[in-house]
């Protein structure tokens, strides 16, 4: 494993899969009676959020003490961020701290590999979502999700169809995602309106539409993405009502959606702009495993960047013994 | 001061005997009792070269670059003239800062330094700065612009080239549609929309480009085109100059080398002011500049303090030095690609520019009774880039690290050496 997940260009098919094994395999210690191992322990991680995000950051604080690290939490606002204090000059102070690994989440895209390239600080850094650039814990958790749903594609993807339908421009759910899901061999298909895929989309590993009611029936996984609001004031689309009527999962659209397809959403949603209420409590949503699963993928990860030993490996010899 | 075994640019092989500030003989063989006797050593000798785009940041950024730092990067690089952009603070908008910056030039003794002026006052785009006060200045002012912002409300724009007609004066535009570059980080295409960078589409550099053509076609004024980056954008003055319009054009040597999948490790010292674009961008650039549409090269010679490029990619600041690097990449890009002779490489880097800026005493080809402003460099030798070592206040330059072609021994200002053997001449302007 690489001493860093910055981006999903990284990891290979192979580190994806035993990511999403080692997090299988901490469900079923999490499960048992002794929920906390302590295979982190005397490890610090820091939660450095440049940007607010409750979500993500007690994912990864849950994570990292169900692993017995010691966490501290470092959130700009209020902090000698918000006075002016530099990326270098906050990561030096980490250092100093003797941070074992950096949990980052920021507004500028690229924030996470600046960190790790910079030699500032030794600690393996992860990207919690730098800008409109990555979320690769999203995209390992929204896969890990999948496979759940999907027993037949444990290995591989191929003959799985994604819809990522949304926001494609701004979201960094989407960019890591769409690498994810082709690495592991689905078909992915990005949908959203023209003002919000990005000029240069035809260099992705997937294909797109305009039109959501054309790909609904043919999809096994329809992802929806969060659409901010002020994107409205920017005249990417004229109104929410418009949006939400082209590119909104309504109760209608969703009873198009194929047996067996699920809908996800990586959190927090916009009920009745770009997911209905239906469609979000729908049985066949899964948007509560995707928050649950995110804590055993975050495991996963500290586990694996942080010097554990291969947990799959570690499992198979105890058995043998 | 004789210089023995001078290759020029027509490949003619020279002694060259200057006396004062010109030069009184060439011919094949000199023999004399100069005290100063250089040997060129059938190294290239050249008119010095001449920049119409440097950032100086003297007045208000001194931690950056001074008008002396940056005149020793210059002789450094074989530059004899250069034209410090108005975006100082306070800005060059007014007489008293140009005359100024003019006259740090003259202090630092080391080469020319022609101010360029402001367009509009406070570079705010509203309306003109003082033109005429400017250009009968000392500093004598004949190319304005706002650089590093674009004139972009065209009734401005228009009175702008009308109005600099009545003393030779030339507008030089930044040519970047501001609405189409809101947060622009980048160019925009596969790489921006990877990275998930802001993009600055081509087409905001072009509508500009064709919108001041016309201008300038319709008040026969004279229009400069700043850093041109775009495949499209060449097209444009291509077809212009087809059309007779008086359109000049410029493009820097970061943009004949450099493409924007240099960005995807996020690093700052990519992060540049029209952006780094695509290979075939590239391609069209340096075609431009070898068929003559694009008239010269200019530096944009952007000094940034450490502090400012060593951050987030989306707070660092854009700009890229260059001074010292030019001539090597030029020589890189377009003499050994074999898409220019040495000739063209002289008339698109002191020629042309000198003639275009109107500075006199620059430009001149090396014959009797020019200025004896010289340059020598080794087009055989190779040398290895470190921003540690260089004269610039600044360290952001993008070449750290590559070897380049041409190692500049000399630099000869008005008569006077002021590079030798590659050394600064110390003690002399300190």
């Amino acid at each position: 494993m690489n001493r860093h997940l910055l981006s999903i260009h990284d990891i290979s098919a192979p580190q994806a899969l035993a990511l999403l094994d080692t997090a299988s395999e901490l469900r079923k210690i999490s499960d048992g009676p002794m929920k906390k191992l302590p295979t982190l322990r005397g490890l610090t991680v820091v939660n450095l959020f440049y940007e607010d995000s409750t979500r993500t950051r007690i994912s990864f604080e849950s994570a990292a003490k169900r692993l017995s690290a010691d966490v501290i939490n470092f959130s700009a606002k209020g902090s000698s961020v918000s006075k002016g204090e530099s990326l270098k000059d906050t990561a030096q102070t980490l250092q100093a701290m003797g941070a074992d690994a950096v949990v980052i989440r920021h507004s500028a895209s690229g924030a996470a590999q600046r960190l790790a390239d910079s030699g500032w600080i030794a600690a393996s850094v992860i990207n919690a979502g730098d800008g409109t650039h990555e979320h690769p814990t999203q995209a390992l958790l929204d896969a890990f999700t999948i496979r759940e749903h999907f027993p037949t594609h444990q290995r591989s993807f191929a003959g799985l169809k994604v819809a990522i339908v949304g926001d494609i421009l701004h979201s960094r759910v989407a960019r890591s995602n769409v690498l994810l899901l082709a690495k592991l061999g689905a078909e992915v298909i990005v949908v959203g309106p023209p003002t919000l895929l990005p000029v240069g989309i035809e260099s992705w590993p997937v294909t797109y539409s305009f039109n959501l009611d054309e790909v609904l029936g043919e999809v096994d996984v329809v992802m929806m993405l969060r659409v901010q609001q002020e994107r409205m004031a920017d005249s990417f689309f004229p109104t929410a009502r418009e949006y939400s009527r082209s590119y909104g999962l309504t109760a209608s659209r969703l009873a198009r959606i194929k047996p067996g397809g699920i809908v996800m959403h990586p959190g927090p949603m916009n009920r009745g702009l770009e997911i209905s209420a239906e469609s979000a409590d729908a049985v066949n949503s899964v948007v509560l495993e995707q928050v649950a699963n995110g804590v055993l993928i975050r495991m996963s990860v500290l586990y694996s960047l942080l010097g554990g030993v291969p947990l799959v490996t570690e499992m198979v010899e105890a058995d043998a013994h | 001061m004789l210089i023995k075994n001078a290759l020029l640019s027509n490949d003619t092989l020279v002694d060259i005997r200057i006396e004062g500030d010109l030069v009184v003989e060439v011919s094949p063989s000199i023999t004399s009792e100069d005290k100063e006797i250089i040997n060129a050593d059938g190294a290239r000798v050249l008119p010095g070269l001449v920049d119409l785009h440097t950032h100086l940041r003297e007045p208000g950024r001194e931690d950056a670059e001074t008008v002396l730092t940056g005149a020793r990067s210059a002789v450094k690089g074989g530059y004899t003239a250069l034209s410090p952009m108005a975006n100082t603070n306070p800005v060059a908008d007014t007489a008293g800062v140009v005359e100024q910056v003019f006259r740090l030039g003259q202090d630092a003794g080391l080469c020319d330094v022609y101010p360029i002026g402001a367009v509009t006052a406070g570079l705010l785009g509203e309306k003109l700065a003082e033109l005429s006060a400017m250009a009968n200045s000392h500093a004598q002012v004949r190319i304005f612009s706002d650089d590093g912002k674009c004139v972009s409300d065209p009734l401005i724009m228009r009175r702008a080239l009308e109005y600099v007609k009545s003393f030779g004066g030339i507008i030089a535009q930044h040519a970047q549609e501001p609405r189409l570059t809101v947060g622009a980080q980048m160019n925009e295409g596969a790489i921006s929309s990877q990275l998930g960078l802001t993009g600055w589409p081509a087409l905001a550099e072009e509508a500009i480009i064709a919108r001041d053509i016309l201008l300038a076609e319709h008040v026969k004024s004279r229009l400069h085109i700043c850093h041109v980056t775009t495949a499209g954008g060449v097209d444009l003055i291509r077809w212009a100059k087809a059309r007779g319009i008086a359109v000049t054009a410029e493009v820097t040597p970061h943009h004949l080398l450099l493409t924007d999948d240099l960005i995807t490790g996020y690093d700052p010292v990519y992060k540049v002011n029209p952006p780094l674009r695509t290979e075939s961008d590239v391609q069209a650039l340096r075609a431009g500049l070898a068929d003559g549409t694009i008239d010269i090269v200019a530096t944009d010679h952007a000094p940034h303090p450490t502090e400012d490029k060593e951050s987030e990619w989306q707070s660092a600041a854009f700009g890229m030095i260059g001074l010292e690097t030019a001539l090597s990449i030029v020589i890189k890009t377009m003499i050994e690609s074999g898409l220019m002779n040495w000739a063209g490489l002289v008339e698109r880097m002191s020629t042309a520019p000198a003639r275009i800026g109107g500075y006199v005493g620059q430009g001149q080809p090396i014959e009797v009774g020019s200025v004896a402003n010289l340059l020598v460099v080794d087009a055989n030798e190779s040398w290895e880039v470190n921003r540690e070592l260089v004269s610039s206040k600044s360290k952001n330059t993008p070449f750290h690290g590559m070897v380049l072609p041409g190692v500049i021994s000399y630099t000869i200002f008005r008569g006077k050496v002021v590079l030798r053997a590659g050394q600064h001449i110390e003690g002399t302007n300190v």
